[in-house]
C-alpha cells in the first residue's frame, strides 16, 4: 500500500534520512522504533509532505506522493497525528473534529457523512463526546492525545501515521489508546504507521517493526521476533539485561 | 447518543439575534444623538470598526501581524479619490476598483511576506506601511501630496447625496454592519476554524490538509481589501484626505483598537474602536491631561483585561454581582 524508496530527507545541511526503504501492506499495522534523533518523526513528515524528501521516492496505492504538499497528501488518504498531539487548545473538541474533515466539506459526500464520522469517532472515545464543549487545551494529556487521534479520522483516512501517541501518558492510558488502534484495523482496514519510544508495547501491537539509527534502517523484520532480538532487547527494551549479561 | 451533534446552531441562533438587536440599536442612535459634531464622531467609529475587523481577522483569527494596516486604507483612500477626481469615474465604479486592486496587489505581497513569523513579520509589514506613506507624499501629481487631495465627490444613490452628517452615518454604518455580518460569518465557518488553527499550530494544522500558507495569503488579501473599502468610504464621506491619515501611528492605532476589544471577537473590535474614537473626545475637557489619562486608562485596561473588553467587561460585571457562579468560557 505504501512503499518508500532510498528515501533522503534534509534539515538544511543536516542529512536527518539515509537511503531510507520501507513497505506496509493494507490493513497492515507496522512500528518504527529508535532513539531520539533517529529519524522516526522525519520519515512521518516526509510522507506527510510536511519536510520534503530530497532524494527517493513514495508510493501510495500505486501514486507517487513524494512531492505533493501536505493537503494533497491528506486527500490522497493518510492522515497524521503529530508529535506531542497538537491539538488546537483554545478551540473547542467539537471545532477540532471538524478540522479534521476541512478537506471534506467541499466534497459531495456533504455534511450528514462528516456528523457521521464524528459519531464514530465518540463510540471508539466516549470520552471525548462528554466533553464536545470543553476547549481542548483544558483536557488531561490522554484526551487530548484521544482528541488527536479523532481528528485525525475524521479526514477519512486509508492510513493512519501516529507520531509517539503514548508520549507522557500514564500506562493504562496507553493501553486504551492501543486498544482502540487494534479496533480500528479490524472494523476499519485501516493501515496504520505507528512511531514509538515505548518499544515494547509498540511491538506488542505491531505486525512488522523496523529500528532507525541516526538515518538508517538498521533491522526489520516480523514484530515477535524484534521482541526477542537480543540487540533490539538491549538497546530499546531495557529488559532482562541482568539475564543476558549472566548468559 | 441521541443528541444531535449539529450544536453550533443554538449559538448560532443567539449570534444572529445579537446581531439584529445590534443593528437596530446602530439604526435608532441618530434619533438619540442628534448633532453634526456627535455623529461626525460616529462616523469615524464606524470606519476604525470596519478596519480593526479587518485587521482582527487577520490578527485575532489567523495570528499574523500586521503593522501596515493604515497603508491599505490610505491605498484604498487614494485611489478611490484618483479615479473619481482626475478621472470623473463614478464613486460606485470607483470603490469595487480600488479594492480589488488593493486586495490583489496585497495577495502578490502577501506571499513572500507571510513567509516571515513573530517579529520579522511585524518588521516587514511596518515598512510595506512607511513605503505606502512615502508613495502618498511622494507623487504629488497624482496625490497632491503633503497638501492633500480635495474636491472628491460624495457617494450618491437614486438622486441622494449622502453629503449630510445622519445620511453618511447610515451609509457609513451600513457598509459597517455588513462588514460585519460577513466577517460573524467567516469566522463560525469551516475557514474560520481553519484560520483558529493555524494561529495555533501551523504543522498540525497542515497535516489535517489546511494550506496554511495559501490561507495565510489570501486573509491577508481579503483584510486589505476590507481596508481599501473603508478607505474609499473615508474619502467620500470626507472628501478631502491628506498623507497624516495614513501614516504609522494609524496603524498602530488599530492595533491598539484589536488588542484592547479582544482579539477574535467581531464585536470586540467595535469595543476598541468605539472607545478609541470617543476617548479623545470625551478627554477633551481635560485639556493638556489627556494624553496623561488616556495612557493611563490604556495601560490599567491591557493589565485587568488582558482578554480585551469583550470578555473584561462581562467578567466586571460579574465580580460586582458577587463572585459567585461558575467558570466562564469566554
Amino acid at each position: 500500500m505504501l512503499r518508500l524508496k532510498n528515501i533522503n530527507t534534509y534539515y538544511g545541511k543536516v542529512h536527518a534520512l539515509k537511503n531510507i526503504s520501507l513497505h506496509l501492506g493494507e490493513g497492515e499495522i507496522v512500528t518504527l522504533i529508535g532513539a531520539n534523533g533517529a529519524g522516526k518523526t522525519t520519515i512521518l513528515n516526509t510522507i506527510s509532505g510536511v519536510t520534503p524528501a530530497a532524494a527517493g521516492e513514495i508510493m501510495f496505492c500505486k501514486e507517487v506522493v513524494t512531492a505533493l504538499a501536505p493537503d494533497k497528501v491528506v486527500q490522497r488518504g493518510i492522515s497524521q497525528v503529530p508529535e506531542g498531539r497538537q491539538v488546537f487548545k483554545p478551540l473547542s473538541v467539537e471545532d477540532n473534529l471538524q478540522l479534521g474533515a476541512y478537506l471534506r466539506y467541499r466534497s459531495r459526500e456533504g455534511k450528514a457523512a462528516i456528523y457521521k464520522d464524528m459519531e464514530k469517532v465518540f463510540t471508539l472515545f466516549p470520552r471525548l463526546e462528554e466533553r464536545r464543549k470543553q476547549l481542548a487545551g483544558t483536557m488531561s494529556g490522554g484526551e487530548q492525545q484521544m482528541l488527536a487521534i479523532g481528528r485525525a479520522l475524521m479526514a477519512n483516512p486509508k492510513m493512519l501515521l501516529l507520531d509517539e501517541p503514548s508520549m507522557g501518558l500514564a500506562p493504562l492510558v496507553v493501553q486504551e489508546i492501543f486498544r482502540v488502534l487494534e479496533r480500528l484495523r479490524q472494523e476499519n482496514g485501516t493501515t496504520i504507521l505507528l512511531v514509538e519510544q515505548n518499544a515494547k508495547a509498540a511491538l506488542k501491537l505491531a505486525d512488522r517493526g523496523y529500528v532507525l539509527e541516526t538515518g538508517k534502517v538498521i533491522l526489520e523484520g516480523p514484530a515477535d521476533e524484534l521482541l526477542e532480538n537480543a540487540e533490539v532487547k538491549r538497546a530499546y527494551l531495557g529488559k532482562d539485561k541482568k539475564e543476558m549479561w549472566e548468559r | 447518543m441521541a443528541k444531535p451533534i449539529r450544536s453550533g446552531s443554538d449559538a448560532m441562533k443567539r449570534d444572529f439575534l445579537l446581531f439584529i438587536g445590534f443593528s437596530v440599536l446602530v439604526m435608532l442612535a441618530p434619533q438619540y444623538f442628534r448633532g453634526g459634531y456627535m455623529m461626525n464622531v460616529l462616523v469615524f467609529v464606524g470606519i476604525n470598526t470596519m478596519l480593526a475587523i479587518a485587521l482582527n481577522l487577520l490578527l485575532g483569527y489567523a495570528g499574523q501581524i500586521s503593522l501596515g494596516h493604515a497603508g491599505f486604507f490610505g491605498l484604498g483612500a487614494y485611489l478611490s479619490g484618483i479615479m473619481t477626481t482626475t478621472f470623473s469615474l463614478n464613486p460606485w465604479l470607483a470603490m469595487p476598483l480600488a479594492a480589488v486592486a488593493v486586495g490583489s496587489l496585497a495577495f502578490l505581497i502577501g506571499f513572500p511576506v507571510l513567509k516571515l513569523k513573530g517579529h520579522y513579520l511585524a518588521m516587514a509589514t511596518l515598512g510595506l506601511g512607511i513605503i505606502f506613506f512615502i508613495i502618498f507624499n511622494e507623487t504629488y501629481e497624482w496625490t497632491g501630496g503633503p497638501s492633500g487631495l480635495s474636491g472628491i465627490p460624495y457617494l450618491e444613490l437614486g438622486g441622494i447625496s449622502f453629503n449630510s452628517d445622519v445620511k453618511s452615518y447610515y451609509l457609513i454604518w451600513g457598509f459597517t454592519l455588513a462588514v460585519m455580518l460577513f466577517a460573524l460569518n467567516l469566522a463560525s465557518s469551516r475557514v474560520g476554524r481553519a484560520l483558529r488553527a493555524v494561529h495555533d499550530s501551523e504543522v498540525a494544522a497542515q497535516v489535517l490538509g489546511v494550506n496554511a500558507r495559501l490561507l495565510k495569503v489570501q486573509i491577508f488579501a481579503l483584510s486589505a481589501l476590507l481596508s481599501s473599502i473603508a478607505g474609499s468610504l473615508y474619502a467620500h464621506t470626507m472628501t478631502f484626505i491628506s498623507p497624516t491619515s495614513f501614516g504609522f501611528n494609524f496603524s498602530i492605532e488599530l492595533l491598539t483598537m484589536v488588542v484592547i476589544g479582544g482579539l477574535g471577537s467581531i464585536y470586540g473590535s467595535f469595543l476598541g474602536a468605539a472607545l478609541l474614537t470617543l476617548l479623545p473626545e470625551i478627554l477633551r475637557g481635560a485639556n493638556d491631561y489627556d494624553i496623561i489619562i488616556y495612557g493611563g486608562l490604556l495601560m490599567v485596561m491591557v493589565m485587568y483585561m488582558p482578554g480585551g473588553l469583550v470578555r473584561g467587561i462581562p467578567a466586571l460585571f460579574r465580580k460586582l454581582a458577587g463572585r459567585k457562579g461558575g467558570v466562564d468560557h469566554a
